[in-house]
């Protein structure tokens, strides 16, 4: 069915009870060509683009739980492209462009909404570094501008401008970043890779990964052996896991993320900001909750669920930068299970094993990355060979030495 | 909240450590293969379930603590000295 505001009238003269399911509830088949494994955003945007980008038939995509109910459903929706390293810098560029013209493409309200985003800075070396990564970024033909405290105020007048300890003197925004609904992500995704003849298949675990004569052959899951002649593996948090059951080593940590949601109030901040110094960034949702984070708890862990510690660190962070939050009242909390990589970049690539190929590695950051990364795991699946968008995210870098490290931390993820 | 039992002293909340990694890797001799520094530096079992690791107690005696900690359930099944062998529980709890 398409969407339209002529489908939402009709279905609301008929009391919406016409809406058919937005995608099937296939029985696994005992082969596909392609079989993805994980059903976040990254699994779906892959199958969707195989199917759309590549005329491929014959694919499933096997999520062990729900669509919806990974990272994907558990990120503080965040979308930009304000990284400083050409691989991230042309990579993440084409993701927003790829979001600029999603919802149209795949007819899905996902609320994307170019609000934009600001990285404070607080002191003359933190303003250089900033205006070094906004002039990368307008080389690479990405919007960067350095505002001053005055523009600032303007644009964010709630910040505490008065702070002792982090004074503001300024932040690099980038305008067309901003945060999408992260539930219609996979949602539209779905919808659009099925009604392309992509069976999606939920509540099916990948046990093992079949490996015969150094060629994947198929899954072994909680409903049965499915064969396959290729498989992409996209299970964030758990990419460690998933990979070893081929025999795959990796420079990857599962740690975990807190995401909070506060009680919704009148219009406060039309932004994003991030308050990097702090740990703290903060946007409000359209309900007019404020959504916020910050750091890794920082140890390893697959609980997905946070600390108290890094609550209170977080909400101490708050405090610091817009002192006007203090009695609002704190409505949800959750956690997420990131694949934290020892550079902080991703792996979109080939791996050892002929008709396996690897997504992941997408620390905290991965929910921007969704179009452009199932587009370009999807050309990498499709022709056994990287786009050059994705050409630097491989394994091997860290033997080579080529780390793409943004933040400069070397390999310890739980501080990257 | 983890609270973990500091050998020199005594229980202390996870705030007062620094989490300092999988203590199961160590700095291999300096004429090692490349590949050793190379699984040294970068290659993690990453386990879901235990996992033996440094936790530095930097706002205490600042010694570093090796913990046995289920990464799925958070439950701290031992601590002791760095140079302690410490074991994993024999049956793996499936929680
Ligand atoms: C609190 C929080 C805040 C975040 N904020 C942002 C943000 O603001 N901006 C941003 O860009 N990114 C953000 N992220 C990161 C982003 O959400 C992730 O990097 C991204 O969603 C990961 O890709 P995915 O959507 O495919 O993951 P997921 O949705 O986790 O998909 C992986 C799927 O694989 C499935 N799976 C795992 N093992 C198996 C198996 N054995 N068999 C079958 N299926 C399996 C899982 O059930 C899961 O559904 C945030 C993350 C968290 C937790
Ligand atoms: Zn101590």
């Amino acid at each position: 069915m398409h969407y339209s505001a002529l489908s939402l009238l009709w279905q609301g003269l008929k009391g919406h009870k016409g809406w058919g399911r937005m995608w099937r509830d296939p029985e696994p088949k005992s082969e596909y060509d392609i079989i993805i494994i994980g059903g976040g955003g990254h699994g779906l945007a892959t199958a969707y683009y195989l199917a759309k980008e590549h005329g491929l038939k014959n694919i499933a995509v096997v999520e062990k739980g729900y669509i919806g109910g990974g990272n994907v459903g558990r990120n503080t929706t965040i979308i930009r492209s304000n990284y400083m390293l050409s691989p991230n810098t042309h990579f993440y560029e084409k993701s927003m462009q790829l979001w600029e013209g999603l919802e149209r493409e795949f007819n899905f309200n996902a609320m994307v909404s170019q609000r934009g985003i600001i990285n404070l800075y607080h002191s003359d070396a933190q303003r250089d570094a900033f205006a070094r990564r906004g002039n990368a970024m307008r080389l690479a033909g990405i919007d960067a501008e350095l505002l001053s405290p005055e523009e600032l105020k303007e644009r964010v007048p709630i910040l505490d401008f008065d702070n002792a300890r982090f004074p503001i003197e300024g932040g690099l925004c980038q305008p067309r970043g901003g945060t999408v609904r992260h539930d219609a992500v996979p949602w539209g995704y779905a919808r659009g890779a099925d009604s392309r003849g992509v069976d999606i298949i939920q509540n099916c675990e990948v046990t093992n990964i079949r490996i015969e004569g150094g060629r994947a052959v198929g899954i072994d899951t909680n409903r049965g052996f499915i064969g396959a002649r290729k498989i992409g593996m996209a299970v964030a948090g758990h990419t460690s896991h998933i990979a070893a059951m081929a025999g795959i080593e990796l420079p990857v940590e599962s740690h975990v993320l807190q995401a909070f949601v506060s009680e919704g109030i009148k219009p406060l901040l039309d932004t994003v900001v991030t308050f990097g110094a702090g740990h703290f960034y903060v946007s409000q949702s359209d309900k007019g909750g404020l959504v916020f984070g910050g750091d890794l708890d920082g140890y390893n862990s697959y609980a997905q669920r946070g600390n108290l510690p890094m609550m209170g660190h977080v909400m101490a962070g708050g405090m610091a930068i817009m002192p006007s939050i203090g009695r609002i009242r704190m409505l949800r909390q959750w956690g997420g299970i990131m694949d934290m990589s020892f550079d902080g970049s991703p792996f979109i690539c080939k791996t050892g094993i002929d008709g396996l190929y690897l997504n992941g590695g997408w620390c905290y950051g991965g929910f921007k990355a969704t179009p452009a990364s199932g587009w370009c795991f999807a050309h990498t699946i499709a022709r056994d060979e990287p786009h050059a968008l994705n050409a630097g995210f491989t394994i091997d870098r860290f033997k080579q030495g080529r780390m793409i490290d943004e933040k400069g931390v070397g390999p310890n993820p739980w501080i990257q | 909240m983890h609270r973990i039992d500091c050998p020199w002293c005594g229980v202390r909340d996870e705030s007062e450590f620094q989490y300092q990694g999988d203590a199961t890797v160590s700095r291999p001799k300096f004429k090692a293969s490349e590949e050793a520094f190379f699984r040294y530096a970068y290659v993690r079992e990453n386990p879901r379930g235990w996992h033996t690791e440094w936790w530095h107690h930097v706002g205490g005696c600042r010694q570093w603590v090796k913990v046995v900690r289920n990464t799925l359930t958070h439950e701290i099944h031992v601590t002791g000295t760095p140079a302690d062998k410490l074991a994993h529980p024999r049956k793996v709890k499936s929680p």
